[in-house]
């Protein structure tokens, strides 16, 4: 069962004006159930344009997108995936609590559903205690578990997620990169997740693909096989040379 | 404590300057009169002011209600229909720029003397201007991670101005409700300058002036001056209330 199949995909924006640009081209991609997919490479090399192109909040000009089997567009009508982005994007006038039932409402599930559920989504992200503030009481790192547990909220079978810890402090980052493996590990969600760290993309991902731009298209794939994802496998030799690997093929040469 | 002394020590320095110039330099009471004389017809008139503040503000209340509710729908009529938006923001702008106290003679001839209608449209024409265009670039301004989020939970239309553009627009609705507040008051008053039931603030002004009793004039005047403060006030404490998030962070 794949997650996410791409095939063939190319994304001209601003067709036939002069600031036409070519945003991807010719991309294919497979994300198995359950793998973790992180797409890395420099600014403007479409790797937010891919992942929106799978959420279905973009339509690729040719080529095929399918979640789950099912055209995207069915997928996301569906709530086939939670997604994530770079801004928590928390709903400033919702408590914390409300924020997380947002996905279920949208559902129509009852409220007692809705409650239990977002009760257990909060507890995953360790955020059970404060279920009853308003974002804005939050900083930064606990606003972004509140976006992830809102993500999760519909147990999704994919999470989407567009630089979620760009924003954030390196410790928080790690905290939560930590967190975020255990979470999918614990609720079998496939991850495709885009970002800039070459250390975030191999400490996550059982496959980083890279991608180079003009025009957008993916140049490598490197699969990671480290023994274990905690704070010791970070500083292993086993981890750097997986960062080595990927610089490499950032920079294009093997 | 801090943030109430000092204006209030401010004020109180100025009446007493006021009332020293006026007692001092010889003023004539019919030019400027002392505000011990207004403090004195104030308590001698209260009963006259309460009824006819109660009248204005009826006036202002209705004016203020439907011309905010008018304001809040068209905002959201324009907001969903962008020719709509590109129509009526210059249309807005123009009612704006008219002198709408000038319609209340005008008004005044359409319907019966003893009615009250003339000031409440005045007022609620006024109220509608800011209530309007505060509203509509409230509505306008999504944040766009937002939009990207409700696109992918499927929600739009109405779902989607309920769920996120209504309570986004909230700050921008209070922001236009506080100017209008005052607004209405000041146009249910200054509508009664122009004939019309004698039951108003305003028309105990100008028949006060007529008779020559300015310090009683004048103690409409703070009346006036008090209704508006309390329909601000009002709204402040109704923007406190509607957007608790906010109100929790102040706290």
């Amino acid at each position: 069962m794949t997650a996410v199949s791409v095939s063939g995909v190319t994304q001209v924006f601003n067709r036939g004006r002069p600031d036409e640009v070519t945003a991807l081209s010719d991309v294919d991609l497979t994300v198995a159930a359950g793998e973790f997919v992180s797409l890395i490479g420099p600014s403007g090399c479409g790797k937010s344009t891919l992942l929106r192109l799978i959420a279905d909040l973009l339509a690729p000009t040719t080529g095929t997108v399918e979640v789950s089997g099912k055209p995207a567009r069915q997928a996301r009508l569906e709530q086939a995936y939670g997604i994530a982005f770079q801004q928590a994007g928390l709903f400033e006038w919702r408590t914390v609590q409300r924020n997380v039932e947002l996905p279920l409402e949208l559902r129509g599930q009852s409220k007692a559903e809705r409650r239990e559920r977002a009760a257990e989504m909060l507890e995953l992200v360790g955020l059970a205690d404060f279920a009853g503030h308003y974002p804005a009481q939050l900083s930064g790192g606990m606003q972004q578990r509140v976006a992830i547990a809102r993500a999760l909220a519909v147990h999704p079978p994919l999470l989407l997620m567009d630089e979620p810890f760009g924003a954030l402090d390196e410790m928080t980052r790690e905290r939560l990169q930590t967190e975020l493996l255990a979470i999918c590990a614990q609720t079998g969600t496939s991850t495709v997740f885009v970002t800039h760290s070459i250390p975030e993309a191999v400490f996550l991902s059982d496959r980083v693909v890279v991608m180079s731009p003009r025009p957008g298209r993916i140049t490598g794939t490197v699969g990671i096989d480290l023994p274990a994802r905690d704070e010791a496998v970070r500083q292993s030799p086993d981890f750097f040379s997986h960062v080595t690997l990927v610089r490499k093929t950032l920079r294009g040469t093997p | 404590m801090r943030r109430v002394l000092p204006p209030v020590i401010v004020g109180v320095l100025a009446l007493v300057a006021w009332e020293l110039t006026v007692s001092l330099g010889r003023i004539a009471p019919f030019i400027l009169p002392a505000p011990s004389a207004i403090g004195h017809e104030l308590v001698a008139q209260r009963d006259n002011i309460l009824s006819a503040a109660a009248a204005s503000g009826l006036n202002a209340l209705i004016g203020l209600l439907w011309g905010a509710a008018a304001g809040i729908l068209a905002a959201m009529a324009a907001s969903r229909f962008r020719l709509l938006a590109d129509v009526s923001l210059p249309v807005a702008a123009v009612l704006n720029a008219l002198p709408i106290i000038a319609l209340a003679p005008i008004l005044n001839n359409m319907f019966e003397s003893t009615s009250n209608l003339p000031r409440r449209l005045v007022a609620g024409i006024i109220v509608f201007f800011p209530v309007f265009v505060n509203t509509l670039r409230g509505l306008r301004e999504v944040d766009p991670t937002h939009r990207e989020l409700m696109t992918s939970y499927a929600a739009k239309g109405w779902t989607f101005t309920r769920l996120v553009r209504l309570p986004g627009a909230l700050p921008f609705v209070f922001t236009g409700l506080r100017q209008a507040s005052s607004l209405a008051v000041i146009a249910a008053v200054v509508a009664e300058y122009f004939g019309g039931l004698q039951n108003g603030l305003g028309s105990r002004i100008t028949s006060a002036a007529a008779f020559t009793a300015y310090p009683r004039a004048w103690a409409f005047v703070v009346g006036a001056c008090l209704l508006g403060l309390i329909f601000y006030l009002t709204t402040l404490l109704l923007e406190r209330l509607a957007m608790p998030w906010k109100a929790r962070l102040l706290s």
